[in-house]
């Protein structure tokens, strides 16, 4: 199997498709619909409406109406539009952060590499939603305080996969060459090191990706992230709690979405984790 | 032996900088305890003597230092919001999570192994395709959303469909309210707290078991593929033989790492769990300490949490130890 492109492989192609159509969704759906069904209007004749039914104005809603009237499928994409970039932000962050802790470890070694390793270890150690609940909690919720948190604690598992690229790549001898040649540290480390170190981490990334929009919804829903009236798949399902026995459409159709972004970031992170072995030995 | 040693002075490491850097965590954010305990009207002397009996006014080393041998002492400070020592606080809560978090995670383990082992070694094609569908899918379900899931499933989603009424579980407590604790049975009481468990147990559980299914899926795809299971069959051993002996034996020894990694996504998924059942244990503590920012309770909550994740890698780490001598070498 890993002789072959990813391309071709059928959970790559299931992934990305999937991707594709929700960012697509994400993009279209929100700049299309009317305004009006964004907007709080005439509370009492448009809420909690029943999917595929039409609300007392004559509205029809595809997936019913929440309890302040607003149209369920319209907010569904205007807040994947937030969970989508934060998880994509969130991962990618964490990714730049874990490659400049990982080279730097690596490459200097000695105290740097034993402070790194350490500080690493030991928030490994502390459940990633328990941190991510202290630290949220602590500076108060905001799409920023999510995007920075999420950056602060995923760095390590990269951290871990560039430290040991860094150093395998580091013995090579075209670094040694360049060394002797009088490069300066820097910028071997920048030119010849880091592009070719970089595999596994990208992977680590896009597996990230899933996990961080999952996060960022654990922690809207306990009303520590995106905090009305914006709106992400988390809050939402937060906000439809109360009305779960009533309307069940308002806090389950969120889920639905969450879960099929979660699951095309698998299924990506899968094909991509069996032709690149570093990645599955370091449990990301 | 001394491997092991090392192994446990490692941990011990591990966990005085998990504390250390909770500790520094806390006092680099923003905002006072004292400011949210003292009455609007207060005057600055208030709020100075109240610093004082915090202990607040002394500087960040000597705080630490204090903290420190508290902790070292079995002593984890008072809880500001609720005026009892954390410990108290802590055990009260544990058995709860212990009951939930070490439940889920029997069942996750039997069930996922045995999924795994389905789909890798007994199972056609379709039939794998099918359920490594079934199993990402789980897998990936937030377990809030899970939870409010089987919440309409088991209430009105049961009485819609005319399920019988024994089959509509309870969504919330751990007990009957209306039943006297001192008038029922163990027995009966025992039935209600599990009738009343299923839901919370059932939300830990599905998604752990995906999990488990799909590394043990993989692992034993990978071990019956291996050149030494080749030769077993060619010498013509049976096939349930070969399994046990040769392919299970060697998968499930990777299974014991899955523990560590396990547990941190069930004391998540506990916290969520116990904030939807309202069961009172240790996640349900947390998030009401956070909100009402009482540190010493949220150190305390954070230690015991990282105490358990260290731990389970630990036992992990001695297990594997035992099983795969070729660990004792490197």
């Amino acid at each position: 199997m890993s002789g072959t492109t990813v391309r071709a492989d059928g959970r790559w192609q299931w992934g990305a498709g999937l991707l594709l159509m929700l960012t697509v969704c994400a993009v279209l759906i929100p700049a299309v619909s009317t305004d009006k069904a964004a907007e709080i209007g005439d509370v009492l004749a448009t809420r909690l409406t029943p999917p595929l039914a039409r609300d007392a104005t004559g509205e029809w809603h595809w997936l019913g109406t929440d309890a302040f009237g607003r149209d369920v499928l319209r907010r569904l994409w205007q807040a994947a539009r937030v969970s989508l970039s934060v998880g994509v932000a969130g991962s990618l962050l964490s990714g730049v952060l874990g490659v400049a802790l990982g080279a730097g470890a690596a490459w200097y070694g000695g105290v740097v590499d034993r402070i790194i390793s350490a500080v690493a270890n030991a928030m490994l150690a502390v459940p990633r939603l328990v941190l991510l609940l202290v630290i949220a909690a602590l500076w108060g919720p905001g799409i920023t305080v999510v995007v920075t948190v999420l950056a602060l604690t995923g760095w390590m598992s990269v951290m871990r996969l560039v430290r040991a690229d860094v150093q395998g790549v580091a013995l090579l001898s075209y670094i040694e060459g360049a060394t002797a040649l009088g490069v300066p540290s820097a910028r071997v480390l920048w030119r010849h090191i880091l592009p070719n170190a970089l595999g596994s981490a990208t992977v680590a990334v896009t597996l990230g990706i899933g996990n961080a929009i999952l996060l960022e919804s654990g922690l809207s829903f306990l009303g520590l992230g995106i905090r009305a009236p914006a709106a992400s798949w988390g809050s939402m399902i937060a906000g439809g709690r109360e009305w779960l026995l009533v309307a069940p459409w308002i806090a389950l159709i969120p889920g639905i979405t969450l879960i099929v972004t979660v699951v095309a970031c698998t299924l990506i992170g899968d094909a991509l984790v069996d032709r690149s072995p570093a990645a599955s030995r370091d449990g990301v | 032996m001394p491997r092991i040693v090392l192994r446990v002075l490692d941990a011990l490491v591990l966990l005085w900088l998990v504390t250390t850097l909770t500790f520094a965590l806390m006092h680099l954010a923003p905002g006072d305890p004292a400011s949210l305990l003292i009455s609007p009207t207060a005057t600055a002397d208030d709020v100075a003597r109240e610093r004082a009996r915090l202990g607040l006014d002394a500087s960040l080393p000597v705080q630490y230092a204090r903290w420190m041998a508290g902790v070292l002492h079995g002593d984890l400070g008072e809880s500001i919001a609720r005026a009892q020592p954390v410990t108290r606080v802590i055990a009260d809560a544990l058995p709860v999570s212990l009951f939930l978090g070490g439940v889920s995670l029997l069942v996750s383990f039997v069930i996922g192994t045995l999924v795994g082992y389905l789909q890798a070694l007994r199972s056609s094609a379709r039939t794998d395709t099918a359920l490594t569908v079934v199993t990402t899918t789980l897998y990936a379900a937030p377990s809030f959303w899970l939870a409010l899931a089987l919440v309409v499933l088991s209430t009105s989603g049961a009485a819609w469909l005319g399920a019988p009424s024994w089959l509509r579980f309870p969504a919330f407590g751990m007990r009957d309210p209306a039943a006297d604790p001192l008038d029922t049975s163990w027995l009966v009481a025992t039935a209600d707290l599990l009738r009343h468990a299923l839901l919370p147990l059932l939300v830990l559980s599905i998604p752990g078991a995906a999990g488990v299914a799909r590394y043990a899926r993989q692992s034993m795809l990978a071990m019956a593929a291996a050149p030494q299971v080749q030769a077993a069959y060619a010498r013509g051993l049976s096939r349930t033989r070969v399994e046990r002996r040769y392919v299970l034996r060697n998968a499930l020894t990777p299974l014991v790492i899955l523990l560590g990694l396990t547990v941190p996504g069930v004391i998540a998924g506990s916290v969520f769990v116990e904030q939807i059942f309202a069961w009172p244990g240790l996640g349900r503590t947390m998030i009401g300490a956070i909100s009402a920012r009482d540190y010493p309770l949220v150190l305390g909550l954070t230690l015991v949490y990282a105490v358990t994740v260290i731990g389970a890698n630990l036992a992990a780490d001695l297990v594997l130890l035992r099983l795969d001598p070729r660990r004792q070498l490197t």
